[in-house]
């Protein structure tokens, strides 16, 4: 088994924080919701405290992705071929645009999951910050709580969309190249 | 929240921008193998936090009409998901 490190560091940035990021999104906003109003379940400080903890990881997980996909990732998409090249394989945004059947996946998708990417660390930062500063004083506060929990499900569906284009994309023209990096030696059958 | 809502929609606004305009494309390119993604993004936070850091400081003593701020920041946080929508902000 064995990979380039522009797929590694794809893997990493998409399967590693951005996936990570989604499973842990559909938690929070079970435990925000359940935390901030049911009456039933008490808001004990180790809860409150865990709550706290999840979220600053959350926080990290979606710096981290942002940050890989941009600055790492991205400049490796978008790479321009030398003139006169053939084989577009090492050019992804290239190769999707020289065909009308792929094109829509750069000009819709890219366009798209690049900025709307960006969403997801700016309001969970949000999120957390008011987390931390209200805890269980939240359930108080109704239309501060609707906010936090509008703006937590603003941030699942747009890393929904960022890890929905990003995974087709990367099916489509995935971005390769670099050293070799090998995970294990099978057997030849 | 409101500030969150706004570097939400500075990155729309100025991804729009400079899907319009050359001018403000080249001059959002902050780091030529990410292009003008690097531009959008960093004014953005910059944005966000400035705006963070002046309304904590305006607001610091005053008892502000939550519901409102946070219905605009909602209002201004879905606008801004819209704008980033390419087939919405191709109409502009």
């Amino acid at each position: 088994m064995e990979l380039t490190m522009r797929g590694l560091w794809t893997l990493v940035h998409g399967m590693g924080f951005g996936a990570l990021y989604m499973l842990a999104c559909s938690g929070a906003i079970v435990e925000l919701t359940r935390f901030t109003t049911s009456r039933a379940m008490p808001a004990t400080p180790g809860a409150e405290r865990f709550l706290k903890v999840y979220l600053i990881a959350m926080v990290v997980l979606a710096w981290s992705a942002v940050l890989t996909g941009t600055y790492v990732v991205y400049p490796w998409y978008r790479a321009v071929p030398p003139p006169g090249t053939v084989d577009l394989a090492g050019f992804p945004q290239r190769l999707l645009l020289a065909s009308a059947a792929t094109s829509g996946w750069h000009s819709l998708g890219m366009e798209w999951k690049e900025h709307v990417a960006w969403f997801v660390p700016i309001a969970i930062t949000m999120v957390a910050y008011v987390f931390i500063r209200y805890g269980r004083d939240l359930r108080n506060h109704r239309q501060l709580r609707a906010g936090v929990l509008g703006f937590t499900l603003v941030s699942f569906l747009a890393a929904g969309v960022a890890g929905f284009f990003g995974a087709m994309i990367d099916k489509v023209a995935p971005v390769q190249g670099g050293e070799i990096v090998h995970l294990s030696r099978g057997e030849t059958k | 929240m409101l500030a969150a809502a706004i570097g939400c929609f500075a990155v729309a606004v100025l991804a729009l921008a400079g899907d319009k305009s050359a001018a403000i494309k080249s001059s959002l390119n902050f780091y030529r193998p990410t292009g003008p993604l690097s531009g959008v993004t960093t004014v953005a936070i910059v944005i966000w936090l400035v705006v963070w850091v002046l309304l904590g400081w305006r607001w610091r003593r005053r008892t502000v009409a939550a519901g409102r701020v946070i219905v605009a920041a909602l209002v201004l946080l879905g606008l801004g998901l819209l704008l980033t929508f390419p087939p919405i902000a191709d109409v502009f």
